[in-house]
């Protein structure tokens, strides 16, 4: 459990992290909470010649208000978003996402970006981020970008973030009601077997859903069967969530099989839609 | 030295003396052991479970900076013995155990290549320099398939992965054929992984101007390490020191040993240098002893009124790659076990152990005796269910009464005292049981999976008797009245988190009549604890702390011929009570042990022909082990779009004899039962069809935690042990043994309304899921063998 040796800069301004990303290019990590890329440093799984901490880079940490939206930088600790009074107030469905993650040491350290760049297709994160049409802005040698949070999931562990880049912060609408996210966790790790998140507005109703397949994903079946409609019956949402694992492939593991996960990933969207409808 | 004036230390619920220290973190564990010019090793291991080696090339490891030495099994192998097991069967066919692979590797996880650098870091970087060609072979991983005749073997050159066939019991036919029906039933017992949150670890240091060996172990068994280990490396016994520092967490997995301790005595002596080396998390799921493992088909013989006449089984024990210490003891502990606390005229269990490709099985806080209560206490409610009979009402049938205590069972066994009934009864009333049966009706009415379930298990502890031990089953302890009169105690047991810094010293207080700080307790270190054979078997209170007891008595009776000296009496006159020597009827001349003990060691006025000082020392050789048992019950609800099962009632009964202290006793039940649900309704070891250990981390291998834990409901009742003066049985695994049936029967009785008789553990999600998917689809299948089946029809 040691990690392969690596040279460790601690930038002081997101300017000079990315001045140092640019320099060692691939060969580099970015550092924010450690609770992603340390445990595969340890494992030799990831050996990154140079290890760059952004974690004390304070502007990257914020929660804020801006007009309609909320900012949080990428550096907010899941405790942090956890505890937040402005989210509790205006965001809540992301203090109930973080209140699921792991335990309390890792909410203490770990952090949104981090875990959102790492993009483990069993986070927590990138359900409720899908969900709320989150924006990514993403900071580079040229400026930052906009991502919307639909283009951020590429693939396995891979995001729209290039390796000369940061994440740097994530915007979400005020979204007071009509939010929910409800997860089976893998007993052993804690992330989430099937997670569904899901945010209704109006006659739109948004549902984003983690651990069923290589990467997270909007069960647009279940959007299109009941988005549109005033009230949403017991037995309509039984029949959308039937085409949760429509057009995707489940994965299957020793903690569940594809057919449970998608069984599951229907047994959550329900669930999540119920809480989601009951608080609008 | 002050009065004690208090009641009795034994039976106190007091907190361990020994927490302090481990809750401040300023105790000492291996690792955290430096000495001077101390080097350290890593391993490199197998990433196969089975290949020939066809070369390794460490040239480039060993120009690492940093880097001692590199080493590989033609290095090391042929100036080491053989790892040891203690506990052979007959015929046995099995391996000889190198420390490092010859050439081939057996399991992923077999120590391959060792290197030794100046620090950690650079031993394990250059473990990424070896390179090690492998031709993979195809693994042995399944032990049913192992045992077929065109199977691939684990060990080609033994021509064979069958192991033993081992029995017990008389052939139990005749009764099967007296049975108004038969239930036969397969139940596979899943493997565990004992994951202690120490991994192991140890410091070697050879004095070589002296000839001695130092080993610093994270062990349950210095003593027994002493004793073999030291031929392994060419060292002499009365020149080698083993100790036991801080061990965190052994349940049996400490038990041992290891390739890894005999290698890094060989390193320390070869290089001249102390030698450490630190198990990590990944080497601890792959290459530390695993538990369980076994595969069973239970034929019961019963008449219609729930009298079990028979149970014969046929088990398949999958002992993994090499065998470790005890790994064929393990099944046979399940044979004995099987008829658990009932009167059954015929039990035979025959065990086919099989060698696979994997990890070695062994003695995991239990040790075969939580295979066996669960199958019983499982076979128990088939019965029920099948006839229709409430499964209380069929435990309390067949049931030994109080009064037939000794009770000889069927598997030649004494169990030393019981009262079952009453365990079960008290469970009961802690359990509210006639309100909880009514809560599950009212929850079944209303379509929801509810089950309660009982397991009234027995086992054995206190292990034992020499002549059923495959070296020594006494103990030993030692007493020291020191000048001061403050007492120096050594066990010869091995205490890793029992707690018997603490109950020993209520023991001794008690019998000393002294303050309990007054007494300090000396364990895990040959050189202090001249002998001993340490701490498994929830065995060292009975026995370990008899032993303290008779030196003790040895030592109140020295010091009675030197107060009667004193006292110008005789020693048969003299009297000890409440830490006072006196004459009978003369207290007012009383001496204390400060007055006594300065006599003995000024040495001036002792009687004749006396040797001065103060000490004694005793082996306690037990008649008879000793049996504990009680009764559990648990209500659960399972989420039927889940299979997630929530338990919403535990309670426990445990009867472990007369309990020094109940603190220590819960502490002991509750952990034990937390692993248990463990084992229950999460844990599984998993090798995948190539034998990658697709379970070697705690990602993927689930222990319970906090907030698994139920809200407990602990009683207990207390049927003294007549094996040993003190009146204990040993409460070490009660829980791990009584539990895993408890809850196992609890979700199957959840599941019964819908025509389930049986589900293998662990009841996880989707395994009950697709169990209720199954049974809402098909109809119920019974496991009564029909009548026109039964060989030679029935009588």
């Amino acid at each position: 459990m040691i990690p392969a040796a690596f040279d460790y800069e601690r930038p002081e301004s997101l300017d000079e992290a990315l001045r140092l990303l640019a320099e060692h290019g691939e060969d580099a990590k970015v550092l924010a909470g450690g609770h992603s890329l340390l445990p595969a440093m340890k494992l030799r799984l990831a050996q990154p010649g140079v290890v760059i901490d952004i974690g004390r880079i304070d502007a990257l940490r914020s929660i804020s208000k801006q007009g309609r939206r909320i900012a949080l930088g990428a550096l907010a600790t899941h405790y942090e978003i956890e505890s937040s009074k402005l989210l509790t107030d205006k965001c809540p469905l992301l203090p109930e996402v973080a209140a699921q993650i792991g335990d309390v040491q890792i909410r203490n350290r770990g952090t949104i970006g981090g875990s959102l760049v790492h993009a483990d297709p069993a986070a927590d994160w990138p359900a409720a981020i899908l969900a709320l049409d989150a924006e990514m802005e993403i900071a580079g040698r040229d400026g930052i970008r906009t991502v919307a949070a639909k283009d951020f999931f590429v693939n396995m562990m891979e995001t729209a973030v290039k390796p000369s880049e940061i994440l740097v912060s994530i915007t979400v609408p005020v979204t007071r009601k009509g939010v929910a996210y409800a997860k089976f966790a893998q007993k052993a790790s804690g992330f989430a077997i099937a997670g569904a998140a899901v945010w209704i507005e109006g006659r739109r109703v948004a549902v984003g859903i983690t651990g069923v397949a290589a990467r997270a994903y909007r069960a647009a079946g279940v959007e299109a069967a009941l988005g549109g409609r005033r009230s949403l019956k017991a037995a309509a949402i039984e029949e959308a969530s039937r085409h949760v694992a429509d057009n995707v492939e489940p994965l299957g593991d020793i903690h569940a099989s594809a057919e449970f996960r998608a069984h599951l990933a229907r047994v959550y969207t329900v669930r999540a839609l119920e809480m989601a409808i009951s608080r609008k | 030295m002050a009065k004690v004036k208090e009641k009795p230390y034994f039976g106190r619920a007091m907190k361990r003396v020994e927490d302090p220290r481990l809750i401040k973190g300023i105790a000492t564990y291996v690792d955290d052991i430096d000495l001077v010019g101390m080097l350290h090793a890593a391993i490199l291991r197998s990433p196969h479970a089975h290949a020939r080696v066809s070369s390794i090339d460490t040239e480039a490891a060993k120009s690492h900076p940093g880097v001692v030495r590199v080493l590989t099994g033609a290095d090391v192998n042929p100036h080491c013995g053989t790892i040891p097991c203690a506990s052979p069967l007959p015929g046995q066919n099995s391996p000889d155990h190198t420390v490092l692979a010859g050439d081939r590797v057996y399991f992923v996880g077999h120590p391959v290549v060792v290197v030794v650098a100046k620090d950690k870091y650079a031993a394990r970087d250059a473990l990424d320099l070896i390179e090690v060609d492998y031709d993979p072979l195809e693994a042995v991983i399944d032990p049913e398939r192992a045992l077929e005749k065109d199977s691939p073997l684990t060990h080609p050159d033994l021509g064979t992965n069958h192991a033993f066939t081992w029995s017990v019991g008389d052939d139990p036919t005749k009764l099967l054929e007296q049975a108004d029906h038969i239930i036969k039933v397969r139940m596979v017992h899943q493997r565990l992984t004992p994951m202690a949150i120490e991994p192991r670890g140890c410091v070697a240091s050879w004095d070589e101007g002296q000839g001695f060996l130092t080993l610093w172990t994270s062990t349950q068994v210095p003593h027994l390490v002493r004793t073999l280990l030291p031929g392994l490396v060419g060292a002499e016994e009365n020149k080698t020191r083993i100790i036991a520092p801080e061990v965190g967490g052994g349940f049996g997995s400490k038990l041992q040993v290891y390739a890894e301790e005999v290698l890094a005595c060989h390193l320390s002596r070869r290089l001249g240098a102390p030698v450490k080396w630190i198990e990590g998390r990944r080497e601890n799921a792959a290459a530390t002893i695993h538990g369980r493992d076994q595969i069973g088909t239970y034929e019961v013989g019963v008449k219609k009124d729930g009298t079990v006449l028979a149970v014969r089984s046929h088990t398949i024990a999958d002992l993994g790659s090499y065998l470790q210490l005890l790994t064929p003891a393990v099944p046979t502990l399940t044979g004995l076990m099987l008829g658990g606390c009932y009167k059954i005229k015929g039990v035979r269990m025959d065990v086919v152990g099989v060698h696979t490709n994997k990890m070695a099985t062994d003695a995991y806080r239990g040790a075969g005796r939580p295979e066996a209560a669960y199958a019983i206490e499982r076979l128990m409610d088939i019965v029920a269910d099948e006839l229709g009979l409430d499964p209380v009402a069929v435990r309390l049938k067949n049931m030994p009464k109080p009064r037939e205590f000794p009770f000889n069972t069927a598997t030649g066994l004494t169990y030393d005292s019981g009262n079952y009934q009453r365990a079960l009864k008290e469970a009961q009333r802690l359990a509210g049981w006639n309100a909880l049966l009514k809560q599950r009706d009212r929850a079944r009415k209303a379509g929801r999976l509810f089950g309660v379930g009982v397991s009234t298990y027995v086992e054995i502890c206190a292990l034992g008797p020499s002549k059923i031990m495959a070296a020594g089953g006494w103990e030993w302890g030692s007493v020291k009245i020191e000048l001061s009169g403050k007492v120096t105690i050594a066990t010869g047991v091995t205490p890793h988190g029992q707690g018997q810094e603490t109950s020993f010293a209520q023991i001794a207080a008690d019998r000393l009549s002294i303050p309990i700080d007054d007494i300090t307790i000396y364990s895990g270190d040959t050189a202090t604890s001249h002998f001993g054979r340490d701490t498994y078997g929830s065995r060292a209170t009975a026995l370990g702390g008899t032993a303290i007891v008779l030196s003790i008595d040895k030592v109140i009776e020295k010091g009675k011929a030197i107060a009667a000296l004193l006292l110008q009496s005789k020693p048969k006159k003299m009297e000890f009570k409440a830490g006072s020597f006196f004459v009978k009827g003369r207290k007012r001349n009383a001496l204390g042990w400060a007055e006594i003990a300065t006599e003995a060691y000024i040495a001036k006025n002792i009687p004749a022909g006396f040797e001065p000082g103060l000490e004694a020392s005793s082996f306690f050789e037990p008649p008879n082990c000793t049996y504990p048992f009680g009764t559990h019950i648990v209500a659960v609800e399972i989420d039927r779009d889940t299979g997630q099962v929530k338990i919403l009632k535990y309670v426990a009964v445990d009867d472990c004899g007369k309990q020094v202290n109940p603190l220590l006793v819960e502490g002991q039940v509750q952990g034990g039962v937390l692993q248990a649900i463990g084992h229950a309704l999460m844990e599984q070891t998993v090798y995948d069809e190539s034998g990658q250990l697709l379970t070697g981390e705690f990602m993927d291998y689930p222990l319970p935690r906090a907030s698994d834990a139920p809200e407990y409901v602990i009683g207990s009742t207390e049927t003294p042990s007549p094996s040993n003066p003190l009146g204990v049985k040993g409460v070490g695994e009660a829980g791990t043994i009584g539990a895993t049936p408890a809850v196992a029967n609890a979700v199957i009785d959840a599941l019964s309304p819908l025509g389930v008789r049986h589900v293998d553990i662990p009841l996880t999600p989707e395994r009950v899921w697709r169990v209720i998917q199954a049974a809402e689809s098909h109809p119920p299948v019974s496991l009564m063998v029909p009548d026109e089946d039964r060989k030679g029809g029935r009588k």
